[in-house]
Protein backbone atom coordinates (compact mmCIF):
# COMPACT_ATOMS: atom_id res chain seq x y z
CA UNK A 1 0.00 0.00 0.00
CA UNK A 2 1.42 3.33 -1.02
CA UNK A 3 1.76 6.19 1.41
CA UNK A 4 2.46 9.87 0.80
CA UNK A 5 6.00 11.04 1.42
CA UNK A 6 6.90 14.70 1.56
CA UNK A 7 10.49 15.79 1.72
CA UNK A 8 12.95 18.28 0.32
CA UNK A 9 15.57 17.13 -2.14
CA UNK A 10 18.26 19.50 -3.35
CA UNK A 11 16.19 22.45 -2.21
CA UNK A 12 12.97 21.38 -3.94
CA UNK A 13 9.84 20.13 -2.21
CA UNK A 14 8.54 16.77 -3.33
CA UNK A 15 5.45 14.75 -2.58
CA UNK A 16 5.50 11.21 -3.88
CA UNK A 17 3.50 8.08 -3.15
CA UNK A 18 5.71 5.21 -2.14
CA UNK A 19 5.48 1.74 -0.73
CA UNK A 20 6.95 1.93 2.78
CA UNK A 21 9.25 -1.02 2.15
CA UNK A 22 11.17 1.00 -0.43
CA UNK A 23 14.47 2.51 0.60
CA UNK A 24 15.37 6.14 0.16
CA UNK A 25 17.80 4.98 -2.53
CA UNK A 26 15.00 3.36 -4.54
CA UNK A 27 12.77 6.41 -4.21
CA UNK A 28 15.52 8.80 -5.29
CA UNK A 29 16.46 6.72 -8.31
CA UNK A 30 13.13 5.27 -9.42
CA UNK A 31 10.56 7.90 -8.40
CA UNK A 32 12.57 11.12 -8.60
CA UNK A 33 14.83 9.80 -11.38
CA UNK A 34 17.85 11.20 -9.60
CA UNK A 35 20.15 8.42 -10.74
CA UNK A 36 23.37 10.12 -9.68
CA UNK A 37 23.11 8.23 -6.38
CA UNK A 38 24.43 4.77 -7.14
CA UNK A 39 23.19 1.38 -6.01
CA UNK A 40 26.21 -0.73 -5.14
CA UNK A 41 26.14 -3.42 -2.48
CA UNK A 42 22.70 -2.58 -1.01
CA UNK A 43 24.07 -3.72 2.34
CA UNK A 44 25.59 -0.61 3.85
CA UNK A 45 29.14 -1.61 3.02
CA UNK A 46 30.30 0.27 -0.07
CA UNK A 47 29.06 3.86 0.27
CA UNK A 48 28.07 4.48 -3.37
CA UNK A 49 24.54 5.33 -2.20
CA UNK A 50 25.66 8.01 0.27
CA UNK A 51 23.44 11.09 0.47
CA UNK A 52 23.22 13.88 3.03
CA UNK A 53 20.16 13.84 5.29
CA UNK A 54 19.70 16.86 7.57
CA UNK A 55 23.39 17.62 7.25
CA UNK A 56 24.68 14.11 7.90
CA UNK A 57 26.07 11.57 5.44
CA UNK A 58 23.95 8.40 5.47
CA UNK A 59 23.59 5.35 3.31
CA UNK A 60 20.36 5.63 1.38
CA UNK A 61 20.25 1.85 0.78
CA UNK A 62 19.73 1.34 4.52
CA UNK A 63 17.20 4.09 5.13
CA UNK A 64 13.56 3.20 4.74
CA UNK A 65 11.92 5.86 2.62
CA UNK A 66 9.31 6.88 5.24
CA UNK A 67 12.19 7.86 7.56
CA UNK A 68 13.02 10.63 5.08
CA UNK A 69 9.64 12.33 5.58
CA UNK A 70 10.00 16.03 6.33
CA UNK A 71 13.75 15.89 6.05
CA UNK A 72 16.21 17.79 3.90
CA UNK A 73 18.05 15.52 1.49
CA UNK A 74 21.00 16.43 -0.68
CA UNK A 75 22.22 14.24 -3.53
CA UNK A 76 25.11 14.65 -5.93
CA UNK A 77 22.73 16.44 -8.32
CA UNK A 78 22.45 19.22 -5.74
CA UNK A 79 26.15 20.06 -5.63
CA UNK A 80 26.57 22.17 -8.76
CA UNK A 81 24.92 25.58 -8.53
CA UNK A 82 23.91 27.78 -11.49
CA UNK A 83 25.84 25.65 -13.96
CA UNK A 84 28.99 25.91 -11.88
CA UNK A 85 30.58 22.84 -10.36
CA UNK A 86 30.93 22.64 -6.59
CA UNK A 87 34.57 23.19 -5.49
CA UNK A 88 34.73 19.52 -4.49
CA UNK A 89 33.64 18.40 -7.94
CA UNK A 90 36.21 20.68 -9.54
CA UNK A 91 38.89 19.35 -7.18
CA UNK A 92 38.01 15.76 -8.13
CA UNK A 93 38.55 16.69 -11.80
CA UNK A 94 41.73 18.65 -11.15
CA UNK A 95 43.24 15.82 -9.12
CA UNK A 96 42.09 12.93 -11.36
CA UNK A 97 40.16 11.52 -8.41
CA UNK A 98 38.04 9.09 -10.41
CA UNK A 99 38.38 6.49 -13.09
CA UNK A 100 35.14 4.59 -13.72
CA UNK A 101 33.31 7.12 -11.54
CA UNK A 102 30.90 4.72 -9.87
CA UNK A 103 32.05 5.60 -6.36
CA UNK A 104 32.29 9.33 -7.10
CA UNK A 105 28.79 10.50 -6.11
CA UNK A 106 29.12 8.76 -2.76
CA UNK A 107 32.66 10.04 -2.28
CA UNK A 108 31.50 13.58 -3.03
CA UNK A 109 28.59 13.44 -0.59
CA UNK A 110 30.72 12.01 2.23
CA UNK A 111 33.33 14.69 1.49
CA UNK A 112 30.70 17.43 1.43
CA UNK A 113 29.34 16.36 4.82
CA UNK A 114 32.88 16.21 6.16
CA UNK A 115 33.86 19.69 4.93
CA UNK A 116 30.60 21.18 6.18
CA UNK A 117 31.47 19.91 9.66
CA UNK A 118 35.22 20.43 9.45
CA UNK A 119 36.17 22.92 6.68
CA UNK A 120 39.93 22.32 6.91
CA UNK A 121 40.41 18.62 7.62
CA UNK A 122 43.73 16.84 8.01
CA UNK A 123 44.55 13.77 5.93
CA UNK A 124 43.49 11.59 8.86
CA UNK A 125 40.18 13.43 9.14
CA UNK A 126 39.50 12.79 5.45
CA UNK A 127 40.40 9.11 5.73
CA UNK A 128 38.07 8.82 8.70
CA UNK A 129 35.23 10.64 6.92
CA UNK A 130 35.57 8.50 3.79
CA UNK A 131 36.09 5.22 5.61
CA UNK A 132 32.66 3.97 4.55
CA UNK A 133 33.23 4.64 0.85
CA UNK A 134 34.94 2.07 -1.34
CA UNK A 135 36.72 2.78 -4.60
CA UNK A 136 37.76 -0.16 -6.74
CA UNK A 137 39.78 1.92 -9.22
CA UNK A 138 41.85 4.79 -7.91
CA UNK A 139 43.67 3.48 -4.88
CA UNK A 140 42.25 6.43 -2.88
CA UNK A 141 45.33 8.65 -2.99
CA UNK A 142 43.92 10.99 -5.64
CA UNK A 143 40.62 11.20 -3.81
CA UNK A 144 42.42 12.13 -0.60
CA UNK A 145 44.40 14.80 -2.45
CA UNK A 146 41.25 16.23 -4.04
CA UNK A 147 39.38 16.53 -0.74
CA UNK A 148 42.40 18.04 1.01
CA UNK A 149 42.75 20.57 -1.83
CA UNK A 150 39.07 21.50 -1.63
CA UNK A 151 39.44 21.79 2.13
CA UNK A 152 42.47 24.04 1.83
CA UNK A 153 40.63 26.59 -0.34
CA UNK A 154 38.58 29.29 1.32
CA UNK A 155 35.00 28.40 0.54
CA UNK A 156 32.17 30.81 -0.03
CA UNK B 1 11.64 -6.80 0.90
CA UNK B 2 8.31 -8.38 1.63
CA UNK B 3 5.50 -5.83 2.00
CA UNK B 4 4.63 -4.72 5.52
CA UNK B 5 2.46 -2.12 7.14
CA UNK B 6 4.46 0.88 8.32
CA UNK B 7 3.42 2.43 11.61
CA UNK B 8 4.97 5.56 13.08
CA UNK B 9 3.76 6.07 16.66
CA UNK B 10 3.95 9.66 17.86
CA UNK B 11 4.98 8.84 21.40
CA UNK B 12 6.14 6.02 23.64
CA UNK B 13 2.63 5.18 24.88
CA UNK B 14 1.38 4.69 21.35
CA UNK B 15 4.47 2.65 20.46
CA UNK B 16 3.83 0.38 23.47
CA UNK B 17 0.17 -0.13 22.64
CA UNK B 18 0.98 -0.94 19.00
CA UNK B 19 3.56 -3.46 20.17
CA UNK B 20 1.24 -5.08 22.68
CA UNK B 21 -1.34 -5.45 19.91
CA UNK B 22 0.96 -6.85 17.22
CA UNK B 23 3.68 -8.53 19.32
CA UNK B 24 5.48 -11.19 17.24
CA UNK B 25 4.07 -9.82 14.00
CA UNK B 26 5.86 -6.51 14.54
CA UNK B 27 9.45 -5.33 14.37
CA UNK B 28 10.72 -2.12 15.91
CA UNK B 29 12.68 0.14 13.57
CA UNK B 30 15.18 2.64 14.98
CA UNK B 31 18.01 3.44 12.59
CA UNK B 32 17.50 0.42 10.36
CA UNK B 33 21.25 -0.10 10.00
CA UNK B 34 20.75 -3.74 10.91
CA UNK B 35 17.02 -4.25 10.34
CA UNK B 36 16.84 -2.99 6.73
CA UNK B 37 19.49 -5.49 5.67
CA UNK B 38 17.59 -8.30 7.41
CA UNK B 39 14.36 -7.20 5.71
CA UNK B 40 16.03 -7.07 2.33
CA UNK B 41 17.46 -10.57 2.72
CA UNK B 42 14.03 -11.71 3.97
CA UNK B 43 15.62 -13.07 7.11
CA UNK B 44 12.78 -11.31 8.87
CA UNK B 45 9.39 -10.57 7.31
CA UNK B 46 7.25 -8.73 9.86
CA UNK B 47 3.66 -7.80 9.06
CA UNK B 48 4.22 -4.47 10.83
CA UNK B 49 7.24 -2.25 11.09
CA UNK B 50 6.90 0.13 14.03
CA UNK B 51 9.20 3.08 13.43
CA UNK B 52 10.13 4.65 16.78
CA UNK B 53 12.77 6.94 15.30
CA UNK B 54 10.69 10.08 15.91
CA UNK B 55 9.34 9.09 19.30
CA UNK B 56 10.33 12.08 21.42
CA UNK B 57 12.43 11.92 24.55
CA UNK B 58 14.71 8.97 23.75
CA UNK B 59 17.68 10.85 22.31
CA UNK B 60 19.86 12.19 25.14
CA UNK B 61 23.07 11.76 27.09
CA UNK B 62 22.60 12.81 30.68
CA UNK B 63 25.11 12.98 33.52
CA UNK B 64 22.97 11.85 36.44
CA UNK B 65 24.05 11.63 40.07
CA UNK B 66 25.26 8.03 40.02
CA UNK B 67 25.84 7.40 36.37
CA UNK B 68 25.55 8.34 32.74
CA UNK B 69 22.17 7.76 31.08
CA UNK B 70 21.94 7.38 27.33
CA UNK B 71 18.57 7.35 25.53
CA UNK B 72 18.04 4.34 23.28
CA UNK B 73 17.65 6.49 20.16
CA UNK B 74 20.98 8.27 20.64
CA UNK B 75 23.07 7.69 17.54
CA UNK B 76 26.49 6.07 17.59
CA UNK B 77 27.98 9.30 16.30
CA UNK B 78 26.48 11.32 19.15
CA UNK B 79 27.94 8.91 21.69
CA UNK B 80 31.29 8.89 19.86
CA UNK B 81 31.77 12.66 20.08
CA UNK B 82 29.98 13.34 23.37
CA UNK B 83 32.20 15.26 25.83
CA UNK B 84 30.40 13.55 28.74
CA UNK B 85 31.20 10.10 27.35
CA UNK B 86 34.81 11.11 26.65
CA UNK B 87 35.18 12.34 30.22
CA UNK B 88 33.42 9.48 32.01
CA UNK B 89 33.97 6.44 29.79
CA UNK B 90 36.64 6.96 27.14
CA UNK B 91 36.49 3.22 26.40
CA UNK B 92 32.93 3.64 25.12
CA UNK B 93 33.90 6.51 22.82
CA UNK B 94 36.75 4.36 21.51
CA UNK B 95 34.38 1.46 20.88
CA UNK B 96 32.04 3.77 18.96
CA UNK B 97 34.90 5.21 16.95
CA UNK B 98 35.62 1.80 15.43
CA UNK B 99 32.00 0.75 15.05
CA UNK B 100 31.36 0.49 11.30
CA UNK B 101 31.97 3.89 9.69
CA UNK B 102 30.70 7.45 9.71
CA UNK B 103 27.48 6.95 7.71
CA UNK B 104 26.31 3.99 9.79
CA UNK B 105 27.19 5.81 13.00
CA UNK B 106 25.24 8.86 11.86
CA UNK B 107 21.97 6.93 11.69
CA UNK B 108 22.30 3.77 13.81
CA UNK B 109 21.38 3.92 17.49
CA UNK B 110 22.72 2.47 20.72
CA UNK B 111 19.36 0.84 21.50
CA UNK B 112 19.20 -0.80 18.08
CA UNK B 113 22.75 -2.04 18.37
CA UNK B 114 22.16 -3.80 21.70
CA UNK B 115 18.74 -5.14 20.71
CA UNK B 116 20.14 -6.55 17.48
CA UNK B 117 22.41 -8.65 19.73
CA UNK B 118 25.10 -9.44 17.22
CA UNK B 119 27.72 -11.27 19.32
CA UNK B 120 30.39 -9.23 17.54
CA UNK B 121 28.73 -5.92 18.43
CA UNK B 122 31.13 -3.27 19.71
CA UNK B 123 29.15 -1.84 22.61
CA UNK B 124 28.14 -4.87 24.66
CA UNK B 125 31.60 -5.84 25.98
CA UNK B 126 32.32 -2.40 27.43
CA UNK B 127 28.82 -2.07 28.86
CA UNK B 128 29.12 -5.51 30.47
CA UNK B 129 32.50 -4.72 31.97
CA UNK B 130 31.20 -1.38 33.24
CA UNK B 131 28.18 -3.01 34.90
CA UNK B 132 25.65 -1.08 32.79
CA UNK B 133 21.91 -1.70 32.75
CA UNK B 134 19.22 -1.25 30.15
CA UNK B 135 15.71 -0.02 30.83
CA UNK B 136 12.85 -1.46 28.82
CA UNK B 137 9.18 -0.45 28.83
CA UNK B 138 5.93 -2.00 27.65
CA UNK B 139 2.24 -1.35 28.11
CA UNK B 140 2.52 -3.47 31.27
CA UNK B 141 5.28 -1.42 32.90
CA UNK B 142 9.02 -1.12 32.98
CA UNK B 143 11.98 -3.17 34.08
CA UNK B 144 15.73 -2.81 34.37
CA UNK B 145 18.08 -5.50 33.09
CA UNK B 146 21.83 -5.72 33.71
CA UNK B 147 23.60 -5.93 30.35
CA UNK B 148 25.33 -9.12 31.56
CA UNK B 149 21.89 -10.78 31.72
CA UNK B 150 20.57 -9.24 28.51
CA UNK B 151 21.86 -11.65 25.84
CA UNK B 152 20.58 -15.22 25.87
CA UNK B 153 21.55 -16.73 22.52
CA UNK B 154 22.72 -15.84 19.03
CA UNK B 155 20.91 -12.58 18.26
CA UNK B 156 18.41 -13.25 21.05
CA UNK B 157 17.86 -11.10 24.13
CA UNK B 158 15.54 -11.16 27.13
CA UNK B 159 13.44 -8.38 25.55
CA UNK B 160 9.84 -9.54 25.09
CA UNK B 161 8.11 -8.84 21.77
CA UNK B 162 6.02 -6.09 23.37
CA UNK B 163 8.96 -4.32 25.04
CA UNK B 164 11.02 -1.34 23.88
CA UNK B 165 14.47 -0.47 25.14
CA UNK B 166 14.45 3.15 26.26
CA UNK B 167 17.73 3.74 28.07
CA UNK B 168 21.21 2.49 28.80
CA UNK B 169 22.61 3.58 32.16
CA UNK B 170 26.22 3.21 33.20
CA UNK B 171 27.34 3.67 36.82
CA UNK B 172 30.30 6.00 37.25
CA UNK B 173 33.64 4.38 37.99
CA UNK B 174 34.97 4.75 41.52
CA UNK B 175 38.21 6.63 42.05
CA UNK B 176 41.20 4.48 41.17
CA UNK B 177 39.34 2.67 38.38
CA UNK B 178 39.89 2.63 34.65
CA UNK B 179 38.68 0.82 31.55
CA UNK B 180 39.80 -0.03 28.03
CA UNK B 181 38.35 -1.72 24.95
CA UNK B 182 39.84 -2.92 21.71
CA UNK B 183 38.52 -4.79 18.72
CA UNK B 184 41.02 -6.75 16.70
CA UNK B 185 39.76 -6.98 13.13
CA UNK B 186 41.01 -7.48 9.61
CA UNK B 187 40.30 -3.82 8.79
CA UNK B 188 39.52 -1.29 11.51
CA UNK B 189 35.73 -1.02 11.71
CA UNK B 190 35.13 -4.58 10.50
CA UNK B 191 33.63 -7.48 12.38
CA UNK B 192 35.89 -8.54 15.24
CA UNK B 193 38.30 -11.44 15.18
CA UNK B 194 37.85 -10.90 18.90
CA UNK B 195 37.25 -7.90 21.10
CA UNK B 196 37.98 -7.39 24.78
CA UNK B 197 36.82 -4.84 27.34
CA UNK B 198 38.46 -4.60 30.75
CA UNK B 199 37.56 -2.48 33.76
CA UNK B 200 39.92 -2.52 36.73
CA UNK B 201 39.66 -0.98 40.16
CA UNK B 202 42.96 -0.50 42.02
CA UNK B 203 43.79 -0.02 45.64
CA UNK B 204 46.08 2.90 44.88
CA UNK B 205 48.70 2.82 47.64
CA UNK B 206 49.26 -0.90 47.76
CA UNK B 207 49.23 -1.56 44.01
CA UNK B 208 46.61 -4.24 44.63
CA UNK B 209 43.78 -5.01 42.21
CA UNK B 210 40.56 -4.55 44.12
CA UNK B 211 38.37 -5.97 41.34
CA UNK B 212 38.41 -6.53 37.59
CA UNK B 213 35.74 -7.24 35.02
CA UNK B 214 36.56 -8.58 31.58
CA UNK B 215 34.10 -9.05 28.71
CA UNK B 216 34.62 -10.59 25.30
CA UNK B 217 32.99 -9.90 21.91
CA UNK B 218 32.84 -11.95 18.74
CA UNK B 219 33.94 -15.19 20.35
CA UNK B 220 30.66 -16.92 21.17
CA UNK B 221 26.94 -16.95 20.49
CA UNK B 222 26.63 -13.90 22.74
CA UNK B 223 29.05 -11.39 24.18
CA UNK B 224 30.67 -13.12 27.16
CA UNK B 225 31.52 -11.91 30.66
CA UNK B 226 34.81 -13.69 31.44
CA UNK B 227 33.98 -14.19 35.12
CA UNK B 228 36.87 -16.44 36.07
CA UNK B 229 39.46 -14.22 34.42
CA UNK B 230 38.11 -11.22 36.33
CA UNK B 231 37.96 -13.14 39.60
CA UNK B 232 41.53 -14.38 39.21
CA UNK B 233 42.77 -10.82 39.62
CA UNK B 234 40.86 -9.77 42.72
CA UNK B 235 43.14 -9.06 45.67
CA UNK B 236 46.31 -9.72 43.69
CA UNK B 237 49.27 -7.44 43.25
CA UNK B 238 49.23 -6.12 39.68
CA UNK B 239 52.21 -7.96 38.17
CA UNK B 240 52.85 -8.97 34.58
CA UNK B 241 52.41 -12.61 35.57
CA UNK B 242 48.89 -12.26 37.00
CA UNK B 243 47.80 -10.20 34.00
CA UNK B 244 49.14 -12.85 31.64
CA UNK B 245 47.38 -15.56 33.64
CA UNK B 246 44.09 -13.65 33.42
CA UNK B 247 44.55 -13.56 29.65
CA UNK B 248 45.02 -17.31 29.56
CA UNK B 249 41.86 -17.83 31.61
CA UNK B 250 39.86 -15.44 29.39
CA UNK B 251 41.09 -17.34 26.32
CA UNK B 252 39.61 -20.52 27.84
CA UNK B 253 36.34 -18.77 28.67
CA UNK B 254 35.96 -17.67 25.05
CA UNK B 255 33.80 -19.94 22.87
CA UNK B 256 34.84 -19.00 19.36
CA UNK B 257 34.00 -20.84 16.16
CA UNK B 258 36.24 -20.94 13.10
CA UNK B 259 35.27 -18.63 10.23
CA UNK B 260 36.87 -16.18 7.78
CA UNK B 261 38.14 -14.14 10.73
CA UNK B 262 40.26 -17.01 11.97
CA UNK B 263 40.53 -20.44 13.57
CA UNK B 264 39.42 -21.28 17.08
CA UNK B 265 43.03 -21.41 18.31
CA UNK B 266 43.89 -18.08 16.71
CA UNK B 267 40.86 -16.33 18.20
CA UNK B 268 41.66 -17.68 21.66
CA UNK B 269 45.22 -16.48 21.23
CA UNK B 270 43.98 -13.00 20.31
CA UNK B 271 41.63 -12.99 23.33
CA UNK B 272 44.63 -13.73 25.58
CA UNK B 273 46.74 -10.94 24.12
CA UNK B 274 43.92 -8.39 24.08
CA UNK B 275 43.01 -9.22 27.66
CA UNK B 276 46.60 -8.59 28.74
CA UNK B 277 46.77 -5.32 26.79
CA UNK B 278 43.38 -4.01 27.91
CA UNK B 279 44.11 -4.85 31.55
CA UNK B 280 47.40 -2.97 31.34
CA UNK B 281 45.76 0.02 29.67
CA UNK B 282 42.87 -0.01 32.15
CA UNK B 283 45.34 -0.06 35.07
CA UNK B 284 47.39 2.77 33.59
CA UNK B 285 44.20 4.80 33.30
CA UNK B 286 43.14 3.83 36.81
CA UNK B 287 46.43 5.17 38.16
CA UNK B 288 46.20 8.43 36.28
CA UNK B 289 42.89 9.30 37.95
C1 LIG C 1 28.22 -1.84 7.04
C2 LIG C 1 27.89 -2.03 8.48
C3 LIG C 1 28.92 -2.24 9.39
C4 LIG C 1 28.64 -2.41 10.74
N1 LIG C 1 29.69 -2.57 11.60
C5 LIG C 1 29.44 -2.69 12.92
C6 LIG C 1 30.52 -2.78 13.84
O1 LIG C 1 31.69 -2.73 13.48
N2 LIG C 1 30.21 -2.91 15.17
C7 LIG C 1 28.92 -2.96 15.63
O2 LIG C 1 28.70 -3.06 16.83
N3 LIG C 1 27.88 -2.86 14.77
C8 LIG C 1 28.12 -2.73 13.44
N4 LIG C 1 27.05 -2.64 12.57
C9 LIG C 1 25.68 -2.81 13.10
C10 LIG C 1 24.97 -1.54 13.34
O3 LIG C 1 25.75 -0.44 13.53
C11 LIG C 1 24.06 -1.56 14.54
O4 LIG C 1 23.63 -2.82 14.87
C12 LIG C 1 22.95 -0.64 14.25
O5 LIG C 1 23.40 0.65 14.45
C13 LIG C 1 21.69 -0.95 14.99
O6 LIG C 1 21.01 0.23 15.35
P1 LIG C 1 19.76 0.73 14.54
O7 LIG C 1 19.23 1.87 15.30
O8 LIG C 1 20.14 0.96 13.16
O9 LIG C 1 18.78 -0.53 14.72
P2 LIG C 1 17.72 -1.17 13.73
O10 LIG C 1 18.40 -1.72 12.55
O11 LIG C 1 16.61 -0.24 13.51
O12 LIG C 1 17.22 -2.37 14.67
C14 LIG C 1 18.04 -3.48 14.95
C15 LIG C 1 17.24 -4.52 15.75
O13 LIG C 1 16.94 -4.04 17.05
C16 LIG C 1 15.53 -3.90 17.25
N5 LIG C 1 15.38 -2.62 17.94
C17 LIG C 1 15.81 -1.41 17.49
N6 LIG C 1 15.62 -0.46 18.42
C18 LIG C 1 15.04 -1.08 19.49
C19 LIG C 1 14.60 -0.63 20.77
N7 LIG C 1 14.74 0.65 21.15
N8 LIG C 1 14.06 -1.54 21.61
C20 LIG C 1 13.94 -2.84 21.24
N9 LIG C 1 14.33 -3.33 20.05
C21 LIG C 1 14.88 -2.45 19.18
C22 LIG C 1 14.92 -3.98 15.88
O14 LIG C 1 13.63 -4.51 15.91
C23 LIG C 1 15.90 -4.87 15.14
O15 LIG C 1 15.62 -6.21 15.43
C24 LIG C 1 27.29 -2.43 11.20
C25 LIG C 1 26.25 -2.21 10.29
C26 LIG C 1 26.54 -2.01 8.94
C27 LIG C 1 25.43 -1.80 7.98
S1 LIG D 1 24.73 0.56 -1.90
FE1 LIG D 1 24.49 1.49 0.03
S2 LIG D 1 26.37 1.14 0.97
FE2 LIG D 1 26.56 -0.02 -0.85
S1 LIG E 1 36.55 5.40 -9.66
FE1 LIG E 1 35.85 3.40 -10.06
S2 LIG E 1 35.16 2.80 -8.10
FE2 LIG E 1 36.10 4.66 -7.68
Amino acid sequence: MKMPLQFRVNGEDYEVYVEPWKTLLEVLRDELELTGTKAGCLAGECGTCTVIVDGKAVKSCLMLAPQAAGREIMTVEGLAQGGKLHPLQQAFIDHFAFQCGFCTPGMLMSSKALLDENPHPTADDVKEGLYGNFCRCTGYVKILEAVLAAGAKPRG
Amino acid sequence: MRPFEYLAPKDLDEACSLLSKHRDEAKILSGGQSLVALLRQRLVSPAYVIDIRRVPGLDYIREDKDGLSIGALTTHRTVEISPAVAKRFPMLAEAEHRLAHRQVRNWGTIGGNLSHADPGGDLAPSLMALGAEVKVVSAKGKRTIPVVEFFTDYMVTVIEPDEIMVEVSIPYLKAGSGGAYHKESIRAGDRPIASVAAVVSLDGKAGIIRSARIALGGVGLTPILAKEAGKSLAGKKATAAVVLEAGAIAAREAQPTADVEGSVEYKRHIVGLLTRDMLNLAMARAQSK
